[in-house]
């Protein structure tokens, strides 16, 4: 039965795929690109990966989704014709795939249990990690505590990239717009029935967000994904109510603020770890008894995570549609 | 005996689901114009959801997973419901007209 699961979600990814490359118009090739995302979440469900699952669905098809059709609108929506013969492109493609797929010869079938990844370290993390971190969702005590070095160079990396993008479509200033904009019939001000059901929905998603940011402990969660939904909550109502009345709700400053803010909370929890005597992101040394020095530790540094992730978010938003106020 | 009643009734409503998707699916992809596409889109969004949550939840009981279901159900209702009239109106304010009351009969 999961193997024609399988069968078919990869067949639809692999027609996604070439849809993709295939089609001319951008928007297609964006809701396209959502749906990859969907069907490769579905399949990390089938392989029991749930966290990856909800942080791909979340991530994939969510915002990243919004974000490019807001990169859209600022370009036309017709893919240009390159004007060179692309067959050297798809050589250099075709050898560098065949040669992965030789390289997958060598890897043990999935799911064996004498693969070398489950000899390891796996082993390890699956017999102590309830004893040394503490978590009932052993993801999360891997992904905070045991690899805690990774999870903050890839909250480095969001931050990075949101701030390259701000620097390259420039921040938000008000004062200095040509003419008072008028309002205009592109915020769906006029839209009863949109504005009701998401008055009636951006709480909840808001709730949601922190459910997930709080109960990454217990289960499928964690400070990545809420930042997103969060996000997508405020991306909401600024789609709905018009990205000015957003900004009042949050301004880009203290955007720019909580940003570097949650990447500090992570450093800093870091360095605590090193003025308490231990070793960096060692969260043992945060408290009396070990155990809770971990939950303390997760907790600051999943804290940190969301506050970033959900304004870099925000901001690449702004900045798409600030840019889009700018050029009409 | 009860079980036995909850499983026909979970399996009639999985086939008529399962139907009603396939026909959204056909209903894309053959309709004429994009009145009638959306409303074979909705048709999927509503009735087949629908009725496959509550297929779900017969199987499911009494317990947390239902009231999961529930929550998924009333987001699914009021999200598909309004992403359908938005992209109506949407479509209405760019100058779409349905195939029916147009003078061109294309």
């Amino acid at each position: 039965m999961e193997t024609v699961i399988n069968i078919v979600l990869l067949t639809f990814l692999c027609i996604t795929a070439l849809a993709i490359v295939q089609i001319r118009k951008l928007f297609c090739a964006i809701m396209l690109m959502g749906i990859f995302s969907l069907l490769s979440a579905c399949l990390f469900v089938t392989m029991d990966a749930v966290d990856v699952a909800f942080t791909e669905a979340a991530v994939g098809s969510g915002i990243s989704t919004i974000l490019l059709l807001g990169a859209m609108t600022l370009t036309s929506i017709d893919e240009k014709r390159p004007s060179y013969q692309s067959l050297i492109a798809i050589l250099v493609v075709v050898v560098t795939g065949a040669i992965l797929v030789y390289g997958t010869m060598d890897i043990p079938p999935f799911g064996t249990p004498d693969a070398p990844i489950h000899r390891h370290v796996a082993l390890r993390y699956i017999q102590q990690s309830p004893i040394e971190v503490g978590p009932p969702n052993m993801v999360t005590s891997v992904l905070a505590s045991y690899r805690g070095y990774d999870t903050l160079g890839e909250t480095a990396v969001i931050f990075t990239a949101g701030i390259a993008l701000v620097a390259l479509l420039g921040t938000y200033r008000r004062k200095t717009g040509s003419a008072p904009q008028k309002d205009k019939p592109s915020t769906l001000n006029d839209h009863l029935v949109l504005s009701i059901v998401s008055k009636m929905f951006i709480p909840l998603i808001l709730l949601f967000g922190l459910y997930v940011q709080f109960h990454g402990d217990y289960g499928p969660g964690g400070g990545f994904q809420a930042g997103v939904i969060f996000a997508s909550g405020i991306i909401l109502y600024a789609l709905i109510f018009g990205v000015d009345k957003a900004m009042r709700v949050i301004s880009p400053s203290a955007l720019r603020l909580l940003s570097a803010a949650g990447l500090l909370l992570f450093g800093g929890v870091g360095l605590m770890c090193i003025i308490n005597g231990g070793n960096f992101l060692d969260y043992n040394t945060l408290a009396q008894r070990p155990i809770d020095g971990q939950h303390l530790g997760i907790f600051l540094i999943e804290l940190g995570v969301g506050i970033t992730v959900f304004a870099i978010m925000v901001m690449m938003f702004y900045a798409f549609s600030n840019r889009k106020g700018r050029s009409a | 005996m009860l079980a036995n009643t909850l499983d026909i009734i979970t399996v009639l409503c999985l086939v008529l689901g399962c139907f009603l998707g396939i026909t959204g699916g056909i209903g894309i992809y053959r309709l004429p114009d994009f009145f009638t596409r959306l409303h074979a889109s909705s048709v999927t969004d509503s009735a087949c959801a629908f009725l496959i949550l509550f297929a779900l939840m017969l199987q499911s009981g009494f317990t947390l997973v239902t009231v999961k279901l529930c929550f998924v159900l009333f987001f699914l209702i009021l999200s598909s419901t309004t992403a359908t009239h938005a992209l109506a109106k949407a479509a209405i304010q760019r100058g779409f007209q349905p195939l029916l009351g147009r003078e061109d009969k294309r």
